[in-house]
């Protein structure tokens, strides 16, 4: 999920509710959709903006992984591939602070809180990405899990948040599928190709089941967002259902899923399976991951680096509107 | 195969079409030109095509803003599609059985032929929009002269490749003028950029051996035909942008015939890593 520990406000009963509560809560459990002109609790509105924030902010950070590998895939078209997928990424973002926008935040604040640390981006990217096969392990475990969790989004109470979802989950499952078929490739192919997507797997099996965030039991906030339609499945029904379709998939790889525990459950009808680390996914949300100062490091640069480029764009675009302003005004 | 997700995306499907083109040309003789001289005609498209792309690709992610990085990437993702034509074609009239990927992975610097100014370092975003427009101007002259090419596949080729370069032109050229035209320190930028990139434009209009046999068998213009729309497409955009046009002074050359900047051994030594290190791997 791109979207972790997302804090929501609020949280109460229908007898603390006002009128107003009342009927927007009402409308959400009617499946109504929630635009941005109407009225929405002020705790509604703050949750949404830090998840569909945190959201654009892992689309964007999200290109750097992959972007690492662009200029040495090693053939003319997977390099066409994993742009074309890294460039849907950054419309992904764009969609994302679109929608964000029209809760009255705007793009550069939300930019601002990421560069100062304030806003977070999901924990899997900071994750360093080592060798080819490791496009592979992320298209189909890192978006394979994002797609997990977007899927039911589309459905989302906020008119403009669904819309986003319906139009990113298009473009996901060609970004799961590029990555499957780059780890097929490299399971059929040299014994130094399949170690490294095993070792690919390896590194990114846990990294991916944390993407959901922390089990139900310890997860604070889940319920109000649940019943705003915000979250619309609690974080270990996600996951269950993510190690279910992804073991028969690596077994097809010829791959072992790195969980000696790992074992099918006739009587649930899913795996069991070991909880990730939850002490390195906090220290990783903490911003103690491997790649947490590069990946921010090269936000802020990027940023800073094309202040220039902005402030010119804007200034021309100043100069051009008082020319026509100059120009209707001689005119009359 | 276990179940995945099977929503069709327009990108797959392009990218699909795009491999289907690469593979698909019949195998028409090649002119009189001569295959040698038309083989290295072809190299120098493709190279440029892929030098640049990969220069432009390495802004993914970094860029001052969302909308550039999506631009560029997709800019780098046009260029590197016409690389697979242009090397593909090339590897076909070669006969030599390497197609595309083998010219872009396994040929060292001195068998590459883009222009030297395609290789240099990205610089600052208004190095690398400087160089962009530069190329630019040069790209959709040679592309709309190629469209009368007196080989189909070529010709075929630049039809395709000429709206994309149209709109890469619109859009360095635009930038070019809002930054030229912006505040103090763009501007100051940008007139840098031209005047670092000013000596690498000379040799997009140089005419040698291959070029006139081109030229000769109808294939493709001389260089140095495209100049004159070159010059004016370049002055109009700087006046606007209230650039000072440099004085013509000392010109590189040497990337056609494969003698490189520094650069280039660098670009490749990243480019063709996985190749080299696990040559006959398939990917
Ligand atoms: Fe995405
Ligand atoms: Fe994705
Ligand atoms: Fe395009």
């Amino acid at each position: 999920m791109y979207a972790q520990l997302v804090k929501s406000e609020g949280s109460k009963t229908r007898e603390e509710m006002t009128p107003e509560e009342i009927a927007f809560q009402d409308r959400i459990d009617r499946n109504e959709k929630i635009e941005p002109k109407e009225w929405m609790p002020e705790g509604y509105r703050k949750t949404l903006i830090r998840q569909i924030g945190q959201h654009a902010h892992s689309e964007i950070v999200g290109q750097l992984p992959e972007g690492n590998w662009i200029t040495r895939a090693p053939t003319l078209e997977r390099k066409a591939i994993l742009l074309a997928k890294v460039q849907d990424e950054a419309g992904h973002g764009l969609y994302l602070y679109c929608a964000a926008e029209t809760l009255g935040v705007s793009r550069d604040e939300l930019l601002e809180a990421l560069h100062s640390g304030k806003m977070k981006y999901s924990s899997i990217f900071n994750y360093p990405t080592l060798t080819w096969a490791d496009m592979g392990a992320v298209g189909w475990l890192v978006d394979g899990a994002a797609i997990m969790n977007q899927v039911p989004l589309q459905r989302t109470s906020y008119g403009p948040y669904s819309r986003a979802m319906i139009r990113i989950c298009k473009e996901e499952s060609f970004h799961q599928r590029q990555g499957y078929d780059i780890m097929m490739k490299m399971c059929a192919g040299t014994p130094e190709q399949k170690a490294m997507a095993q070792d690919a797997l390896n590194r990114f099996w846990y990294p991916a089941l944390m993407m959901f965030g922390p089990s139900d039991k310890d997860s604070v906030h889940s319920a109000q967002s649940m019943a705003w339609k915000i979250k619309m499945n609690t974080n270990d029904e996600l996951r269950q259902k993510f190690v279910d379709q992804t073991v028969p998939q690596a077994e097809y790889l010829g791959l072992t899923v790195p969980d000696p525990d790992l074992k099918w459950n006739e009587e649930k009808g899913g795996y069991d399976f070991s909880e990730p680390d939850w002490s390195e996914f906090f220290a990783v949300i903490a911003g103690n991951g491997p790649c947490n100062a590069e990946r921010l490091g090269a936000r802020v640069k990027a940023w800073e680096d094309g202040a220039w480029f902005r402030d010119g764009l804007m200034a021309h675009a100043a100069k051009a509107s008082e020319r026509a302003r100059a120009a209707r005004h001689a005119a009359e | 195969m276990p179940s995945l997700p099977d929503m069709t995306t327009p990108n797959l499907d392009a990218l699909a079409g795009q491999a289907l083109a690469q593979g698909g040309h019949a195998q028409v003789p090649a002119p009189d030109a001569g295959q040698p001289q038309f083989v290295e005609f072809l190299q120098r498209m493709g190279d440029n095509c892929l030098i640049l792309g990969h220069r432009v690709s390495e802004w993914c992610g970094h860029s001052p803003a969302l909308e550039e990085d999506i631009a560029l990437a997709n800019q780098a993702l046009d260029l590197i599609g016409q690389c697979q034509l242009w090397l593909g074609l090339a590897g076909e009239v070669e006969g030599r059985g390497r197609d595309a990927d083998a010219l872009a992975y396994l040929r060292d610097a001195g068998a590459f032929r883009n222009l030297l100014l395609v290789e240099l370092p990205n610089g600052d975003f208004g190095v690398t929009l400087m160089r962009q427009f530069l190329f630019d101007a040069f790209h959709i002259e040679m592309l709309r002269a190629l469209r009368t090419s007196a080989d189909p596949r070529v010709a075929e080729i630049a039809a395709k490749a000429e709206k994309e370069v149209a709109y890469h032109l619109e859009r360095s050229a635009d930038l070019v003028i809002r930054l030229g035209d912006g505040t103090d320190e763009s501007h100051r930028r940008m007139q840098a950029a031209l005047a670092k990139l000013w000596p690498y434009t000379g040799e997009m209009f140089l005419d040698d051996a291959v070029d006139q046999a081109m030229a000769d068998a109808g294939v493709a213009p001389l260089p140095s035909a495209l100049k004159a729309a070159w010059d004016r497409t370049v002055a109009s955009v700087l006046d606007e942008a209230t650039l000072a046009l440099p004085a013509d002074g000392w010109h590189h050359k040497g990337g056609k015939n494969g003698i490189h900047t520094e650069h280039l051994g660098y670009i490749l030594a990243q480019m063709q890593f996985l190749q080299r290190a696990y040559p006959g791997a398939k990917w």
